[in-house]
């Protein structure tokens, strides 16, 4: 092996041939990459110049916007009524309590930031002491929700949740039914797994239960059965009467995202502390929960945007959420004609959250895999 | 050996992904019957040179021929050449939802238009070759490495190829059943099969290789008969390369 | 009973916060897990029970006493839509009125099942299809609809579309020979005339059908034997409409179809599905498809790399490889979500009363109930419906799966 050796000469790089890279050949490729990825290209760009431009017309060229009532928007026909919205704004996001005191509505205004704030933080990766913040949002934000949006206290005045509507009532519903139903799921979903038969059963009898009946009869059962399961003289306002119903629900879904999680922790974990001489609930709260909650966050999150969108259904029993809100502005005698602007507002707000909600759940999900990955 | 001898000439070939010129102009010619080692380091352009002569990778410059035919877009040729020329993987890519039986016969089957009596027969045949024939009924997830490994051999040699290659067969493999798989693979070159095989294990290479082609940065750095190949290395880079490998 | 609880308690949380080691009976696990699941059984069914007692005491209070004898009573509402049952005011019962509930219910299912898996399957394709612009068409569509509460897309579609822009039944758009107008859409139906004959097309039909299932074991057969093979699905459709339709006219007409015709105002003959049921039907299937094309993507994207490679190195052609590899990988990872979406389409479907369409929780859970207040039975038995369908569900699942795992592991 002592033969003289040659130095290995690289050859330079090279650019690879024009019409391989760049804009044309990704044109080339992903539009025109045979016969008929050129028929299904053209027929897009035809249906796209068939439908976007009118929209876009409708919804913005052509649009009403000014003005305090119809009068506008019945002048001109061919473009969208956003007047309406505008002019019904604070019903639709607060209801009619607040619409009628506007004195009042920096209440749930406030409310809905200081939510916000401490939303924004624990959807940022490198925040610090994520957890104390989820704690504050899950125990002392409802509490100053309440008292903040329900007053009678501190000289606020009251305002029943039997009078709230709109997106405050949507989003008190969803986040009532989140919270309530977390501690309960969780329970569930250890009864499940649990070694004793009774509870096992039990939890599965309960889980799919709920899950095999839609919300819409649930509500009903809420709103008819309610009063009648408790001796007369107990009474439920209409709202926590759904709220009840919604937590039920939900429990049965959040157990199941949290079973989830406990599945997926490898079973060393149990047999690690069990050999640290902990108790079931010791090994339970410290050990297995805080990694089992970790890792269905997504789900738990899936779950909310379910149930988010659930929400609306309590329209149907006669609250006034945003659906409902929306639905009866379009039919009042201002506005009667414009239903699709109506329904395009909710649509969009609820999209918008739905939307978010989801993006961020599967980045989370992206996020757990790596981790997992890397680990 | 001469040049109408050869079944595989590549000359002038380029190759990039999107900006990143991965191969830079490679002339081999492969004869038949020849059987061929290629080692380098990772990320060298070994899967890359050996994906493009069954066309799994698509090349943007110079040319390739296999048999006599030249690789270009056309489909039929392409289904033609990728029935001549079997491919074994690093890991496996048996088919999970049939039986090792159904692994094998699937291609003579469809391909070849074979009846499944008789595509069967064939696939006994060389599983008992790859010395599994007490497996053909499991499912892939049901065996070994090793096992699996051997029947991806038998199923590619189902479609009578006349050129194999492999692409690091035995890496993922546990060391215990290296050793099998690369036995079933010596048979396989005894057997006067065109082979090329990019592979780590130099005790396989000094045994079967006609040829050892040392890759690097896309290049072909230097190719030589083991002998020459592991005694008197010419570049500098494979005298680097060996003693790295054959330290541990 | 109280002492007894309260003395379980402190042994019970004692021995867990101080951790105190065991030393008589109370600390032995066995006892202790009969003793708490001994407990919990009495807590669950002593709450039952009670729940029970007051909630028909309750209703006895006003007046109603809990028992199924209003089930022969004469409904005194209409119910405009039973295509199934007759329907008759001043006749049909209550028991009826349920009955049809819950085959309206199971038609719109139905009708939603299909038409969202064939467009689920459609938008799911398109989302792995190698065109851009097919893919972000797709991927835009299954975001905006499941992102969307159904309860304001079936009013959407309902108020602000279909009730808004349909034409009256005179400009009723044409798709063949169905109508749609603003009030519903008419669809032929097959009116039988001669009852005898009838069945022997019927039956005729059915043999032939059953010979083309011979047919194709016959033709495996032979490809399994020789390497040729047929264009059986072809050959087979196209024998049974021959057979079909000569033997149509051989019997002398057997049956007749009766087509919509516009009359002077409305449709006569025909069938129709009414407004309510056909945006229903439209919604559900819109947003289930949003669903299982998402199923259908990620069931796509489960068949790995080095399966398609592997496919292609051994010589399959394109639509041998989607046909042997990919879509039997696929439907793995693509059913068992997709079978729950046809729950979930199911119990979705009680939507309807927002949109006035006449299936079981809208005649029995709401109408029913406020007419005869009997709440306990009307609400458990359509609770006991969609429980039903639950675990028929599961049922399948279930059996798919062990299908599975035995010819996988
Ligand atoms: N599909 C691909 N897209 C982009 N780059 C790739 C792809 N496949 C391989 N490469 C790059 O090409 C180079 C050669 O890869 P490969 O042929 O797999 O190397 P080897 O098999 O020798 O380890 C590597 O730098 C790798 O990162
Ligand atoms: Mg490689």
């Amino acid at each position: 092996m002592t033969m003289n050796t040659v130095k290995f000469e690289k050859l330079p790089d090279r650019l690879p041939p024009v019409n391989t890279v760049g804009w044309v050949a990704w044109v080339k490729q992903n539009l025109f990459g045979s016969v008929s990825n050129t028929i299904i290209t053209l027929l897009f760009f035809y249906l796209i110049f068939l439908y976007i431009p009118p929209f876009l017309e409708w919804s913005v060229f052509n649009a009403n916007i000014s003005g305090s009532d119809r009068s506008i928007c019945d002048e001109n026909r061919s473009g969208a009524c956003w007047t309406f919205i505008k002019v019904r704004m604070e019903q639709l996001l607060f209801g009619l309590y607040f619409a009628q005191n506007p004195d009042q509505m920096w209440r749930p205004i406030m409310a809905f930031i200081v939510f916000g704030g401490l939303l924004t933080p624990l959807a940022i990766d490198r925040t610090p002491y994520k957890k104390w913040l989820l704690l504050i949002l899950l125990v002392a934000y409802p509490i100053f929700f309440i008292s903040l949006v329900g007053g009678g206290v501190f000289g606020i005045p009251k305002s029943d949740a039997s009078e709230w509507g709109g997106l405050l009532l949507t989003f008190t519903l969803a986040f009532v039914g989140i919270v309530l139903a977390l501690p309960l799921g969780i329970l569930l979903a250890l009864g499940r797994r649990s070694k004793m038969p009774v509870v096992r059963s039990f939890s599965i009898i309960y889980i799919e239960f709920w899950r095999g009946t839609p919300l819409i009869t649930i509500l009903f059962m809420a709103s008819v059965m309610l009063p009648l399961f408790f001796p007369s003289g107990v009474e439920f306002d209409k709202v926590v009467r759904a709220m009840i119903g919604i937590t039920l629900f939900q429990s049965a879904y959040t157990a199941e995202a949290v079973r989830g999680g406990l599945q997926a922790l490898d079973k060393g974990q149990t047999e690690a502390s069990m050999a640290l001489g902990m108790g079931y609930w010791q090994q339970t709260i410290f050990i297995i929960l805080p990694q089992a909650l970790r890792i269905s966050i997504p789900s738990i999150v899936n779950t909310f945007i379910a149930l988010f969108k659930d929400t609306s259904l309590v329209s149907i029993i006669g609250l006034l959420d945003l659906l409902k809100i929306a639905q009866n502005s379009s039919r009042s005698l201002d506005w009667n004609g414009y239903d699709i602007e109506a329904y395009m507002f909710a649509g969009l707000v609820f999209w918008i959250f739905c939307f978010g909600m989801s993006i961020y759940s599967q980045k989370l999900e992206r996020k757990l895999d790596t981790d997992r990955n890397v680990e | 050996m001469t040049k109408s001898d050869s079944i595989i000439k590549i000359s002038k070939l380029n190759k990039w992904y999107g900006k990143f010129h991965a191969l830079k102009d490679i002339d081999l010619s492969v004869g038949r019957t020849e059987k061929i080692v290629i080692c380098g380091p990772s990320g060298s352009g070994k899967s890359t040179l050996i994906r493009c002569i069954n066309r799994l990778e698509v090349h943007q410059e110079g040319s390739i021929q296999v048999d006599g035919i030249e690789l270009t877009d056309d489909i039929k040729q392409i289904t033609e050449i990728r029935s001549d020329v079997g491919m074994v993987f690093q890991h496996f890519n048996l088919f999970p939802h049939l039986t090792v039986l159904e692994n094998c016969s699937l291609a003579p089957i469809w391909v070849r238009k074979k009846s499944k009596v008789e595509a069967e027969e064939m696939a006994m045949q060389l599983l008992e070759k790859v010395r599994i024939p007490d497996q053909a009924d499991k499912y892939p997830g049901q065996l070994s490495g090793g096992q699996q490994q051997r029947v991806a051999i038998a199923r590619a040699l189902c479609m009578q190829p006349r050129i194999m290659l492999f692409d690091e067969p035995t890496s993922a493999l546990d060391p215990e059943m290296i050793k099998e798989v690369l036995e079933t693979m010596i048979e396989l070159a005894d057997s006067g099969m065109t082979m090329i095989v990019v592979t780590h294990e130099m005790g396989f290479a000094n045994r079967v290789a006609d040829r050892i082609i040392f890759m690097d940065e896309g290049q072909i750095v230097e190719q030589n008969d083991p002998e020459s190949f592991f005694k008197n290395p010419e570049s500098d880079r494979t005298k680097l390369f060996l003693s790295q490998i054959l330290d541990h | 009973m109280v002492k007894g609880i309260i003395a379980f308690g402190q042994y019970f949380l004692l021995d867990k916060i101080v951790g105190r080691s065991p030393s008589n009976i109370y600390q032995n696990p066995k006892f202790r897990s009969a003793i708490i699941q001994a407990i919990l059984v009495f807590i669950v069914f002593y709450t039952f029970y009670s729940l029970y007692q007051t909630t028909v005491f309750n209703l006895e209070e006003r007046g109603i006493k809990t028992s199924t004898s209003f089930f022969d009573q004469v409904a005194p509402f209409k119910v405009g839509f039973s295509p199934f049952l007759n329907f008759e005011l001043g006749e049909t019962t209550y028991i009826e009125v349920f009955y049809i509930g819950v085959l309206n219910t199971l038609l719109v299912a139905v009708l939603g099942i299909i038409a969202a898996t064939l467009l689920g399957f459609f938008i799911g394709i398109l989302r792995s299809s190698n065109n851009w612009l097919a893919q972000k068409f797709a991927l835009i569509y299954v975001e905006i609809f499941r992102n969307m509460p159904l309860l304001l897309q079936i009013m959407f579609w309902n108020f602000a579309i279909f009730l808004a822009f349909l034409p009256p039944p005179k400009q009723s758009l044409e798709f063949g020979a169905f109508y749609l107008n603003g009030r519903g859409l008419q669809t032929p139906v097959p009116i039988v005339e001669n009852n005898f004959l009838f069945k022997v097309w019927l039956g005729i039909l059915i043999f032939s059908i059953i010979a083309s299932f011979i047919f194709r074991n016959w033709a495996k057969k032979r490809r399994d034997q020789t390497g040729k093979s047929l264009p059986v699905l072809g050959i087979s459709l196209s024998v049974i409409i021959i057979i079909g339709i000569s033997s149509f006219y051989i019997l002398g007409k057997p049956f007749a179809v009766d087509l919509p015709v516009l009359g002077k105002f409305n449709f006569k003959g025909g069938g129709q599905l009414p407004l309510p049921l056909f945006s229903l039907w439209f919604a559900l299937t819109v947003y289930t498809s949003a669903f299982i094309a998402e199923n259908v993507r990620a069931g796509i994207a489960s068949v790995s790399k080095g399966q398609i490679e592997a496919a292609r190195s051994i010589g399959l052609t394109r639509p041998q490889m989607v046909k042997l590899i990919i879509i039997p990988q696929a439907l793995r990872v693509i059913i068992p979500p997709t079978i729950s979406q046809y729950l979930n389409l199911t119990k979705n479907s009680s939507l309807a009363m927002a949109v006035g369409y006449e299936e079981v929780v809208a005649v029995w859970a709401n109408i029913s109930l406020n007419q005869t207040g009997q709440a306990l039975i009307i609400i458990a038995m359509t609770i006991i419906f969609f429980e039903i369908c639950s675990l028929f569900t599961s049922f399948i699942l279930n059996i798919y799966n062990r299908r599975i795992q035995i010819t996988e592991r």
